[in-house]
């Protein structure tokens, strides 16, 4: 199986590599539209900020590579973000594969951003991605922007507001929180991805 | 919910991890690796990795041992010391570490937050203060604290400095309050309240911890969200899965043990 970390600058690409490396997979990291579109998985990772971001997948010309591929795609946290309509982070138009629009988080008393540390999943439908991972099960998130809870959500998280931990929409899907830093939980979402893709 | 965070510090000396009595006497703990992995598999919520000696020498990390660490652990991991640029920050996060941390470099260099926060987001950049009560009763920071000989007294209050560093960029802050390291008479709850008043973004409480009922009380009288610690880890004295039954008992929620 071919898979593939789309090399968009984000920092933490090396800890997504390693995490699949522990499942015994070695994925190639690329920017180059046709092992992206060669790939049998897709995994689009990210940390920093929404406007860098979609800059770089423009200045590489991967936009349009991104929003037409037929096999399963997997954002993380940022990378999740970027899948969505458009980010209040920066105001700017993301991949448009998942409808809504990213907000920043909005704080209160005791209610922290950014949101940082482990948190419950909440599943609130079942999927062969959270295949295994029980109610409750906690993940390490940290982010100060958020997705909405709508019909794409396949599990939710509470920090002040709830909001989606975990999307998917056909062969599109996003993880908040970071799975390669999930301990078993992040572990079983990946094998999950791997083995049945988002079938 | 958010469950509170148990961060074991691993102080980082010439690829070992160390540990010393108010920052001196350093005595060596084990390889970096083997600590990294033991408390992973206790239940740690994430891991600091300080390289003491990287700011009083005036080099940057070995990202060696940060990639290492980062093929191995499953759990988040910031790396401290030493990280005076953008670029050095970069090589450390590229090498698999979470989250970087600047204390002395951003005490001479306070742009430093603003341009790590621009680039890589808030939640990459951890500011840890060192904090000392000065005979006139104001806590102030101090720079340079890894080599004891090299440890300078700034007269930045602070509580300044924490509404400062959020101010251009921290996305976490860990006071260290220097007083209480390494000695086990509990934290400093009164200057982690008074700067948790003044800390919008996560606050990781450091020094001082030597049993159980210190973190209990680190959690509920100073409400912060992760508290550190070295010693008693190292040591064996609190054990991090009894340490989370004390403080779910408590009714602290805390991540589950596997």
């Amino acid at each position: 199986m071919k898979v593939v970390l789309v090399d968009s600058g984000g920092a933490n690409i090396g800890s997504v590599r390693y995490a699949l490396e522990r499942l015994g997979v070695q994925a190639a990291m690329s920017a180059d539209a046709n092992v992206i579109r060669a790939a049998d998985r897709v995994i689009l990772p990210g940390v920093g900020a929404a406007g860098p971001a979609m800059a770089r997948l423009n200045e590489l010309s991967l936009v349009d590579t991104l929003r037409s591929l037929t096999q399963p795609l997997l954002g993380i946290c940022l990378g999740m973000q970027l899948l969505f309509d458009d980010s209040e982070e920066g105001g700017v138009a993301c991949l448009g594969l998942v409808p809504g629009r990213v907000r920043r988080m909005p704080e209160s008393a005791g209610v922290r951003v950014p949101h940082m540390g482990w948190n419950r999943l909440r599943p609130t439908r079942p999927s062969s991605l959270l295949e295994g991972i029980d109610d409750g099960a906690q993940a390490y998130f940290v982010h100060s922007f958020a997705a909405p809870v709508t019909d794409d959500c396949l599990a939710r998280c509470g920090h002040g507001e709830d909001f989606a931990a975990v999307v998917q929409r056909g062969n599109v899907a996003g993880a908040q929180f970071h799975p390669e830093r999930s301990a078993a939980t992040g572990a079983r979402l990946l094998e999950n991805f791997l083995r049945t893709g988002l079938a | 919910m958010l469950s509170r965070r148990l961060i074991p510090c691993l102080d980082v000396k010439h690829g070992q991890v160390v540990k010393g009595v108010r920052f001196r006497d350093h005595v060596v703990m084990g390889a970096i690796e083997d600590l990294a992995l033991r408390y992973r598999d206790e239940g740690a919520d994430e891991l600091v990795f300080y390289d003491i000696t990287a700011s009083p020498e005036g080099r940057g990390v070995d990202v060696a041992w940060v990639e290492r660490v980062a093929r191995i652990i499953d759990i988040p991991f910031c790396v401290a010391g030493g990280i005076r640029s953008v670029a050095q920050a970069r090589a450390v996060l590229h090498a698999g570490a979470d989250k970087v941390s600047v204390n002395t470099p951003a005490l001479e260099r306070p742009e430093l937050i603003n341009e790590l926060a621009a680039e890589f987001g808030v939640q990459c950049v951890v500011v840890g203060v060192d904090s000392l009560r000065d005979a006139d009763g104001q806590w102030r920071v101090r720079s340079h604290t890894g080599d004891p000989d090299k440890t300078r007294a700034l007269s930045r209050r602070t509580l300044d400095w924490v509404v400062e560093a959020q101010q251009r960029g921290a996305g976490e802050i860990v006071l260290n309050c220097m007083g209480n390291d390494g000695v086990r008479t509990g934290y400093d709850l009164e200057q982690l309240r008074a700067v948790r008043a003044l800390c919008r973004v996560p606050l990781v409480a450091s020094g001082g911890a030597g049993t159980a009922e210190h973190f209990v009380q680190v959690f509920q009288d100073a409400d912060v969200d992760a508290a550190l610690a070295a010693t008693v880890f190292h040591s064996g004295a609190v054990r991090i899965p009894e340490l989370k039954a004390t403080l779910r008992a408590q009714g602290i929620e805390v991540r589950d043990v596997a």
